[in-house]
């Protein structure tokens, strides 16, 4: 039941209302990338801004990461504020100085005399046989190389939110969206990311997690895909009795710690859920943020539920074997209560 | 209903333009097949059909001796069938089984056969260039006379990396044959909206790479094409670029939605330029063969199609423990 003053959007829709909005109150913002114009991005989140802002600020690129997300950084450095898409995330490879030794460590290096103003934004995630070089999340990668922030949103509220902040940010914001979460008929969806998004203009802070669902005994932490997860099991949980609470990171850099260590000062337990490959990575920070800062809150040892440390397979049996779910989640609680 | 003039040109036998029209059939309806078992969700992710540009690597694969090598993008499937790699294996790894050339751990875009010289199956635009250079190398540092062929599209030559190996190649004397195949899209974007000049053939002209523009629905152009191509890396003269004009009639992959082009401009390259009709009118109208010989081609060619759907049907669904295996190369 939707109800009459609710404006239900996917992800693709609110990030493609948060761009157009910022563009026509600014014009150094622009969009780059693969096949953003006329076809609207291949998840839908640049439909319609060609045909309101023209091929001059909706900018096709040919296929040439190293060069367009590297020009991306040089406007940025001169003053334009672009919105870059790399189409799936996997792809970082052919263009990764541009990312991580140039887009990131300017400011720096330039000892602030410079801003680099850019939303770098990409797909993430697999579920639907796409092979292991189209499937990953790589968010520890990302989130592990200092100077260019990092924000999943789980629901198209956030997705908004985010866009506008991170194209209002003066430092560079990497903006990994879930291919499942986007709303794309094809794809399949996850319903509970098409929620309300108000009509105006509005930001969510970069470097906030959200505690989106309250409980006692346990804290489930995720972000993106990971959270719909979290909260059906949840659901799940507190059909046994068991009340649990779900933390939605929103933002991997900076990282919210003090909201989960909060949350698991209260319930003792804590479960971490992430789509990336398990070691190294998100699942193994969230959990030393709070064993280095307080061990004693901890009734039970933690757990994770992520991606084994294989590449992605392509078959279906295989890969969703490999991937989170909420079933993965209520048995890794039931570990811990056996433990 | 063909349009086109199609003279047999002399020195083609009956036998191989048979033999042509063979091969490019049984690349057509392998993707065909391909294209119902996706829609019967037996086939999943992406997937990407070759229909329309099967005289690309059927005249190639005429040009080539045994031990050539060949390496492409994840448009593959026509590449894998036209080396002679088993319709089984490819259809079920596209079906994900433990039949399938990678035991379903690769899938559509990546699968690999050493013993037919086939390197791949690639999921990154133009990633496989410098892998072709490097089958190159190996060759002429072993001084084995062959030749590699490394294909990509005319999206794929627009990045960085195909330059480098270009530069490396024309400088080390490489042979090594660069296979544009010009489609004239890359995913949604026609090619004069990517690209600053049209001729892709001469891009290697800044390094001292000859190349040639063929016609891609020409089977036999593309033979001729290929032969000078091979003749001058064997004759040690370094890399050689074909830019092949082609058209693919079916979407990107499976999920396109098409808006980038007209369906008359589709309807118009099928009906005057299509690559198996040109050589079907040959061997009719030069008496190379009757409509029953080509009968009885299609239906062998429809019996090796449905045998490979079968057994990527029966093929049973990778052991789960597979996982943890092939991660690294088992010590011989
Ligand atoms: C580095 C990289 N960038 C983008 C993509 C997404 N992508 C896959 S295929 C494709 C188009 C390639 O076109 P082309 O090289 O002409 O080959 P075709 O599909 O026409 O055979 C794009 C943009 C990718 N796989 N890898
Ligand atoms: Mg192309």
């Amino acid at each position: 039941m939707t109800k009459s003053n609710e404006r239900k959007l996917t992800i693709a829709r609110s990030m493609a209302e948060a761009v157009a909005q910022e563009m026509r109150v600014d014009p150094s913002v622009f969009v780059m990338g693969e096949d953003i114009g006329p076809l609207g991005g291949v998840y839908g989140n640049t439909r319609g801004l060609i045909e309101e802002f023209g091929a001059e600020r909706i900018r096709d690129t040919p296929i040439s990461e190293t060069a367009f997300i590297g020009a991306a950084v040089g406007a940025a450095q001169d003053g334009m504020r672009p919105v870059v898409e790399l189409m799936f995330v996997d792809f970082f490879g052919v263009c990764f100085d541009a990312i991580y030794n140039l887009m990131a460590k300017n400011i720096y290096f330039s000892g602030g005399n410079l801003k680099v103003p850019m939303v770098l934004m990409t797909s993430t995630g697999g579920g639907y046989s796409d092979g292991g070089q189209h499937s990953q999340c790589v968010y520890g990668t990302f989130a592990h190389l200092p100077g260019m922030k990092v924000v999943a949103p789980s629901n198209a509220y956030d997705a908004k939110g985010l866009m506008t902040a991170a194209m209002r940010d003066d430092s560079p914001v990497v903006y990994m969206y879930h291919k499942g979460l986007q709303g794309m008929g094809w794809l399949g969806t996850e319903a509970g990311a098409t929620v309300h998004v108000p009509e105006e203009s509005y930001t969510v802070e970069i470097g906030k997690a959200k505690v989106v669902r309250q409980g006692k005994d346990v804290t489930i932490v995720s972000l993106g895909m990971g959270v719909h997860n979290a909260l059906k099991a949840a659901k799940t949980l507190e059909g046994q009795g068991v009340s649990a609470e779900v933390v939605d990171l929103v933002s991997l850099v900076p990282l919210d710690r003090e909201t989960i260590r909060a949350s698991v000062a209260k319930t003792g337990r804590l479960i971490v859920v992430d789509e990336d490959y398990m070691s190294y990575g998100v699942s193994g920070e969230i959990i030393a943020s709070v064993t280095e800062h307080d061990i004693s809150v901890l009734k039970a040892a933690p757990k994770r539920v992520a991606f084994p440390d294989v590449p992605i397979p392509f078959a279906r049996v295989m890969e969703q074997y490999c991937l989170p779910n909420p079933d993965k989640i209520v048995a890794a609680w039931d570990e811990m209560k056996a433990a | 209903m063909a349009a086109r003039k199609t003279t047999p040109k002399p020195n083609v036998s009956s036998e191989e333009l048979t033999q042509f029209y063979r091969d490019m059939l049984l690349i057509r309806r392998f993707e065909e097949k391909a294209g119902q078992l996706y829609g019967m969700g037996l086939i999943g992710g992406f997937c990407h059909l070759y229909i329309g540009q099967e005289a690309v690597v059927v005249g190639l694969e005429a040009a080539a001796e045994d031990g050539d090598k060949r390496i492409t993008s994840y448009r593959d499937h026509g590449h894998m069938l036209a080396c002679g790699m088993d319709p089984n294996g490819v259809m079920a790894e596209l079906t994900g089984r433990e039949g399938g050339y990678s035991k379903g751990k690769g899938g559509s875009m990546h699968m690999f056969s050493k013993e037919k010289h086939f390197y791949g199956g690639h999921g990154i635009v133009g990633a496989q260039v410098p892998l072709g250079a490097g089958l190159a190398f190996s060759d002429k540092y072993r001084d084995n006379g062959r030749v590699t062929f490394t294909y990509f599209g005319d999206g794929a030559a627009n990045q960085g990396q195909v330059y480098e190996t270009f530069n490396m190649a024309a400088l080390w004397k490489l042979p090594v044959v660069f296979v544009i195949e010009n489609n004239q899209y890359a995913m949604g974007t026609a090619q004069q909206r990517s690209t600053s000049t049209p001729d892709l053939h001469t891009r290697g002209e800044a390094f001292g790479i000859p190349g040639e523009v063929v016609d891609g629905m020409d089977v036999l152009a593309v033979k001729v094409a290929g032969k000078t191509a091979v003749g001058h890396c064997r004759a040690g003269k370094g890399p050689y670029i074909l830019e092949i004009k082609t058209y693919r009639y079916r979407g990107h992959s499976m999920s396109d939605p098409a808006k980038y082009r007209t369906r008359e401009e589709v309807q118009k390259m099928r009906e005057e330029r299509d690559p198996i009709e040109h050589v079907r009118i040959m061997l009719i109208e030069g008496k190379h063969a009757s409509e029953d010989d080509l009968k009885a081609i299609d239906k062998e060619i429809k019996a090796v199609v449905n045998a490979s759907a079968e057994f990527a049907k029966e093929s049973p669904e990778p052991a789960l423990e597979e996982l943890w295996t092939d991660i690294y190369a088992e010590a011989t």
